[in-house]
This record gives C-alpha cells, sequence and structure tokens, in this order.
C-alpha cells in the first residue's frame, strides 16, 4: 500500500517534501533550542486552516496557550478568532504553576489522550501538533512510561486518521537527534531543523531525515522565518531545469550593443554584466531600465550599493528621467543595504517584490555587494534560486558584478552563475599610453551568433558609446594589454588565409 | 489538624483504577482518622472535568486543601511518598522508593 501525502501549505516545504507529511501518520521535528520548532507546529495548523479548509487541535506541553497565542500574532496568525470559529482546540498540558508533581507509583498518559480525542472530535481535526515532548518528560519524569505512553498517543492518533506532529528538543546541530533518545522511535518520521552558526552568520535550514515507505528530497534545505508569514523554505537543487525559451529579442537599451548581442537579449534571459568598480556597470543597468521603459515596459531595479537618489541623479546625468518613469508607474527602484538582513530574507523579499511588481525586466546592481554578508555556499544557493525564480517568470534579468581587481580578473559571483546565465558581457579597464581606457566584449551569448570584438567605450552626458574594436592590442581580458605592430597585425590576419590557398 | 480535601482522577474501573483508591482509602483512614473528604471522579464519564483541571496522567490527585494545592501521580503504591505530599511526613525513609 502507498503513502499518501497530505499538503502542508507550508511554502517550500511541500516541494522538498514531495507533496507533504505522510498522511495520517505522525512526524517528529526536532531541533535545538530556537530553531523555529513551535512556528513549525503552529503553521501546519495555520495552513491547514488557511488553505485547506481543515481544523487542527494543538497539544502544548510546555507554553501556555496564552503565549503561543500572544507569539505567534506577529506572524500573522489569529489563533483567537480561529478558537472562536470552532476551527482550532488548545490542549493545555503546560505546566501548572502549583506546589509541584510527586510520583507515587504507576501511571498512564490516559487522561491527555482522552482530552485529545474529545478536542479533536470537538472541531473535527485533520491535523494535530504536539510541542514539545520534552516538556512532559521533565514533568513527569519517568521515561519508560512516557515512552510507551506517547507510542499508545501515537498509535491511537493514527487510528484517528489525522497527521499529527510533534517536536522534540536536541542539544547539539549535529549530534542525537532528541534529548532523551526515545521521541524518534514514537513517529513514522523525522525532520530535523537546524539553526548553525557559520561564519558568523546564523544560517536555518531543514533536513528531512526520514519518510517511512515514502520518498522525498535529501539534505539541508535553507529556510527563513518571515514577518507576516511564517516558514519559508527555499527549495534550491529540488529546482527544475524546465524554462520555455524564447526567441523575442528585446532591446537592452543601447543601439551599438544590441548589435553585438545579435540584434538584442532575448526577453526571457539573464545577463550578467562583470567589470571592476567605475567601468559601467550602473549606467548599463540605468540603459538597460530606460530601454525597458520606452518600450511601456514594467522594470524592477534592486539596489544594493547605493541610495535612490544617488541613483536618481546618476540617471539624471546621463539624460534618463527615473522620476518621470517612477511616475507612469513603469519603474519601481528597491535599495537597501545588505547588511540590513540575512541573504535567504533577502531572497524572499526580492520575490516578494517580483510577485507583486510584475515586471518585464529585473536588475540588480550590485548582485556581489550580497556576497559579503553571506558563506560562499549560502551564496551560491541564493543566486541559483534568484536565476531560477526569474527565468521562471519569463522575464529579462540583468545582474552586476564588481570584479575584485581593476584590471582583468574575475568575481565569486562570476564563478557560481557564468553557466546558469544567458549571456556575459564585460566591461574592462584597458591601460593604453599611460591612460585608463575602457573596454566591452560580449563573452557569451546563449542561442545566437554575437560580436567578438572587445571595443572601446566612452561615457558622456548622454550615455554610452561603443566605438572601434581595440584590433591592435592583446591581453585586455587578462589584464595585461600589449600593443601590437601594424606590420605584424597584417602578417597574423593573413596567417590563415595563406594556409587555406 | 485541619481538614483535607481531595479529589482523584481515574479513568474507568480498571485494575490500576481500583489500585489507587484502595491504597488512597487507606492511606486515609490510617493517617486522617475522618478529617477529610475525597471525591473520586472517573473522567470517562466527566471528561469536562479532565480539561478544567488539565489533568495529563491518571491516576491523579489533587490535594484541593490545605494548601499548597499539589498533584500526586501514580497508582499510590508508595505510602511514604504519598505521606510526602500530603504533608504528613517530611522525609523519605530508604523502603519508600519501591516503585
Amino acid at each position: 500500500m502507498y503513502v499518501q501525502k497530505l499538503a502542508t501549505g507550508i511554502p517550500g516545504f511541500d516541494f522538498i517534501s514531495n507533496g507533504g507529511l505522510p498522511k495520517g501518520r505522525n512526524t517528529l521535528i526536532t531541533g535545538t533550542s530556537g530553531s523555529a520548532k513551535t512556528i513549525f507546529t503552529v503553521q501546519f495548523l495555520a495552513e491547514g486552516i488557511l488553505q485547506a479548509n481543515e481544523n487542527g487541535v494543538f497539544i502544548t506541553f510546555e507554553e501556555s496557550p496564552e503565549d503561543i497565542r500572544k507569539n505567534m500574532h506577529g506572524l500573522g496568525w489569529d489563533i483567537r478568532k480561529w478558537e472562536s470559529e470552532g476551527k482550532w482546540a488548545f490542549v493545555d498540558a503546560s505546566p501548572q504553576i502549583e506546589g509541584g508533581v510527586i510520583i507515587v507509583g504507576k501511571f498512564d498518559l490516559e487522561g491527555l489522550l482522552i482530552r485529545i480525542k474529545r478536542a479533536i472530535d470537538k472541531v473535527g481535526a485533520k491535523r494535530v501538533s504536539m510541542d514539545s515532548l520534552g516538556a512532559i518528560f521533565t514533568q513527569l519524569s519517568s521515561i519508560p512510561i512516557i515512552r510507551s505512553e506517547l507510542f499508545r498517543i501515537s498509535v491511537e492518533l493514527k487510528q484517528m486518521g489525522v497527521t499529527s506532529i510533534m517536536t522534540a528538543e536536541r542539544t547539539q546541530e549535529y549530534g542525537d537527534i532528541s534529548r532523551y533518545g526515545v521521541e524518534e522511535f514514537v513517529a513514522d518520521n523525522v525532520i530535523i531543523l537546524r539553526n548553525v552558526l557559520e561564519a558568523e552568520k546564523r544560517r536555518r535550514t531543514l533536513e528531512i531525515l526520514k519518510f517511512r515507505g515514502t520518498n522525498h528530497q535529501k539534505g539541508e534545505y535553507p529556510f527563513s522565518v518571515v514577518p507576516e508569514k511564517g516558514i519559508i523554505v527555499i527549495p534550491l537543487s529540488a529546482i527544475e531545469l524546465k524554462h520555455k525559451s524564447s526567441m523575442v529579442r528585446i532591446s537592452c537599451g543601447n543601439d551599438e550593443l544590441d548589435k553585438m548581442c545579435g540584434g538584442g537579449f532575448f526577453r526571457d534571459s539573464i545577463i550578467l554584466v562583470s567589470g571592476a568598480t567605475g567601468c559601467g556597470k550602473t549606467l548599463m543597468t540605468t540603459e538597460f531600465i530606460a530601454g525597458g521603459a520606452k518600450k511601456d515596459e514594467r522594470c524592477l531595479l534592486f539596489a544594493f550599493e547605493e541610495s535612490s537618489d544617488q541613483l536618481f541623479r546618476n540617471a539624471s546625468g546621463w539624460s534618463h528621467d527615473f522620476e518621470k518613469m517612477e511616475n507612469e508607474g513603469k519603474l519601481r527602484v528597491v535599495c537597501t543595504y545588505p547588511e540590513t538582513t540575512g541573504l535567504e530574507e533577502h531572497l524572499i523579499r526580492m520575490k516578494t517584490e517580483i510577485d507583486r511588481f510584475k515586471p518585464n525586466r529585473v536588475a540588480i546592481d550590485s548582485l556581489s555587494a550580497l556576497e559579503r554578508i553571506s558563506t560562499i555556499k549560502g551564496f551560491r544557493e541564493f543566486v541559483i534560486d534568484l536565476t531560477s525564480f526569474i527565468k521562471h517568470q519569463e522575464i529579462a534579468g540583468l545582474f552586476t558584478a564588481t570584479t575584485p581587481t581593476l584590471t582583468g580578473g574575475t568575481s565569486v559571483t562570476e564563478t557560481h552563475i557564468s553557466t546558469i546565465t544567458d549571456s556575459i558581457i564585460l566591461l574592462r579597464y584597458v591601460e593604453m599610453y599611460g591612460e585608463m581606457r575602457r573596454g566591452i566584449t560580449v563573452l557569451k551569448m546563449r542561442g545566437s551568433a554575437h560580436n567578438k570584438d572587445i571595443r572601446e567605450v566612452t561615457i558622456d552626458n548622454h550615455g554610452m558609446h561603443i566605438g572601434k574594436s581595440f584590433t591592435n592590442v592583446s591581453g585586455i581580458l587578462a589584464g595585461r594589454p600589449m600593443q601590437i605592430p601594424a606590420g605584424e597585425l597584417d602578417r597574423i590576419n593573413t596567417l590563415f588565409t595563406d594556409e587555406a590557398k | 489538624m485541619s481538614k483535607y480535601v481531595l479529589r482523584l482522577y481515574v479513568t474507568g474501573n480498571t485494575e490500576r483504577s481500583k489500585l489507587a483508591i484502595v491504597n488512597l482509602r487507606s492511606i486515609c483512614e490510617n493517617e486522617l482518622h475522618g478529617m477529610y473528604s475525597l471525591e473520586v471522579i472517573d473522567i470517562l464519564e466527566h471528561p469536562q472535568l479532565a480539561e478544567d483541571e488539565k489533568i495529563l496522567a491518571t491516576p491523579t490527585l489533587i490535594k484541593e486543601l490545605p494548601p499548597p494545592i499539589r498533584r500526586i501521580i501514580g497508582d499510590m503504591s508508595a505510602t511514604g511518598k504519598v505521606l510526602l505530599g500530603l504533608d504528613l511526613k517530611s522525609k523519605i525513609s530508604e523502603d519508600d522508593n519501591d516503585m
């Protein structure tokens, strides 16, 4: 018999669990203190009520119902309202403030079981959450009895056909599954929530350790706890490479660059613009946006390096009126300092902005600014997820990346996304005759022919101008430009034609 | 001696329920000499009372009076500990620990 899944409604979770939690079974959620276990259990019931019209029972062994109602209000869940509508019922098993408990012989948890059954009947619950089992061990201090009683409760819940989750504390992020070492034997399925400190950054991840008799995605997936939403799991490697491809070209905002790209960017492509500081990346972003607005497209700009005042001033310095575009509803600029929040939350915010504004073009200036707030692994996952998300929307995305050295060089950003992007444009400084000049080349243009020259770029108050090729210079990309004498150049040009004859 | 108010919560007519009732009655007779009231509540019949008192384990004895309110959980077989819970004794002796 095969195991059915119950879609939890927790964003991203149903994807990595291949459809949700095993239906009618019991799942243990384990994690260290502060790993968002309680939020998971509350959200499991909340999404059931909000999305699936499935009522829930919450059994609390630790916090009082009043504390839970209060704490979860900030996540946008009005538990009190659901209680009055008969959709949510608490079973309060939290410690009572009294003269204490004395154990005087054998006992069972029949009292608790009767109350749970009654609550399930009362609201017609399909989902049950228990938080947290550790507290009942400290309350009643008889591990063998509690273990067998929990097992009995788990069996009874299964017989009632409800899908249940329960939490247990762990003492270490990587170690025993649960503190008392017995909780995991009670459940069919185990999920681990982690809150790891890595290179001074907190990183939350979720791992499905086992689903008895059914499949799931393996490994740790990052997640974030977002105000008004709760847990959002980011299903990185589970992303499918299934994007539709469009042959429609769009203008990048600069006629000459359009020609170099063989007629413009593809409408659903990701373009990476790489270059050292000050060599024209923000200008290219500005022209990309202006080019879109001119065609009545909607453009969304995420800026991580400059304030919106600065960006508007820059744009007007190149004869583009961002304010007008904004007033016409064609442009939205979102300026954030990378340090304001963690990378996972940046990702979720950016996705929310894209969902809300529904742009035709998205620009990020610069992507590499986000490198500094994350570990390399975290950043790579971020870039892959964001790129994939934008591609699914079938919109054009232009990202800039700052190279660490002035001439030549690559950045971490490029290493991670160069294979995912459809086009790569390099902006490079070229030192010639004691002067810094700028060069541009289209390194990659997936699905299209393109101009392979390295051409000179000049910038004035009308924007970017692409001039002639640096035909007599070599070694620009390596950062060591060398002049080639005219005579030598002629010889090279005829080298292969001679052989062909 | 002030009067004791005790309530014992059990589930149905099980061996464990019966054992708890018998053990508790004998302790009360021997130690409290009629200065008590004991109410036995079957939560299968009165689930709302279990909810009101937030009963988890059964059997649970609640000592309502004299204060402090205390919960005494189990089949009442560890007599010494029951006495301790009822404030009729201040220390556990060696042979009280057999559960």
